[in-house]
């Protein structure tokens, strides 16, 4: 099973998708809370390159597909034609520091690590990919 | 996409937040709490009851008025949350650094406590 969306850099398409990952992954046994991590890791990718890569400049496309490779597993690719951006390069600051420098960002890479199981960069036909794997099983 | 109703009781302001908190919408929840400590409450409930999801952005919004509300003995008690939206909460462990009750009487029960 194979699903894909395509995703104009605006975080208004948000919502697009998280709705394009649930309809998705309907009918995979996994539970409301877990569902709910998979779309917010997903959620937290996208908008991550928007606002950085891409500047959220809605002209500029991401595409995201799903794949189930095998049962009880997950793999999500992120094809972007910008410079990707290596979550596993950066070392996020601890919670306390966030909260005495009233930092509003990286919590969100924070929590893809925690959710996925493996996050792989690599690039196919000229593009970047990140690959996001989650196990359900 | 998200919907804020601000309403006082007891001298406390409830902030309802209806809808989902993401990068797009995460600007309504700190401009309401601005308001509400603009305004000069130091007692406030945030009422997550039809809070469906909320992303980092959503998240950074509460993280960042912690220190503010030491300083100012501002309290703010989050409650009502459901167990997929409290659950981003504790992956990144904010479930310690603020106050999370499960209902709105344990929330008041609190907030009696911490100001006693």
């Amino acid at each position: 099973m194979s699903y894909r969306h395509k995703i104009g850099c605006s975080l208004e398409n948000l919502k697009g998708v998280r709705d394009f990952v649930r309809k998705s992954l309907k009918g995979q046994r996994i539970s409301e809370v877990m569902l709910n991590e998979i779309i917010l890791a997903l959620d937290e990718m996208c908008s991550n390159l928007m606002i950085h890569a891409h500047h959220c400049n809605p002209d500029h496309f991401l595409e995201l597909t799903i794949e189930i490779p095998e049962k009880g597993k997950l793999v999500f690719e992120i094809m972007d034609d910008g410079a990707m951006f290596d979550i596993n390069q950066f070392h996020e600051p601890d919670l306390e520091n966030l909260v005495q420098e009233k930092r509003k960002g990286g919590l969100g890479i924070r929590l893809v690590k925690s959710i996925m199981d493996d996050v792989q960069y690599l690039s196919r036909n000229g593009r970047f990919v990140c690959r996001l794997i989650k196990k359900i099983s | 996409m998200v919907h804020i109703k601000r309403l006082q009781e007891d001298g406390a302001d409830i902030l309802a937040i209806v809808g989902e908190i993401d990068a797009s919408s995460s600007i309504e929840l700190d401009l309401t709490i601005a308001k509400s400590v603009g305004e000069g409450f130091t007692r406030i409930f945030v009422d997550c009851s039809s809070l469906e999801y909320i992303s980092s952005a959503g998240l950074g919004v509460f993280m960042s008025y912690i220190e503010e509300f030491r300083d100012k003995s501002i309290i703010m008690i989050l409650y009502g949350m459901k167990e997929k939206v409290h659950n981003t909460f504790q992956i990144l462990g904010l479930a310690d650094l603020l106050h999370i009750r499960a209902n709105k009487q344990e929330a008041k029960q609190l907030l009696h406590e911490l100001s006693a």
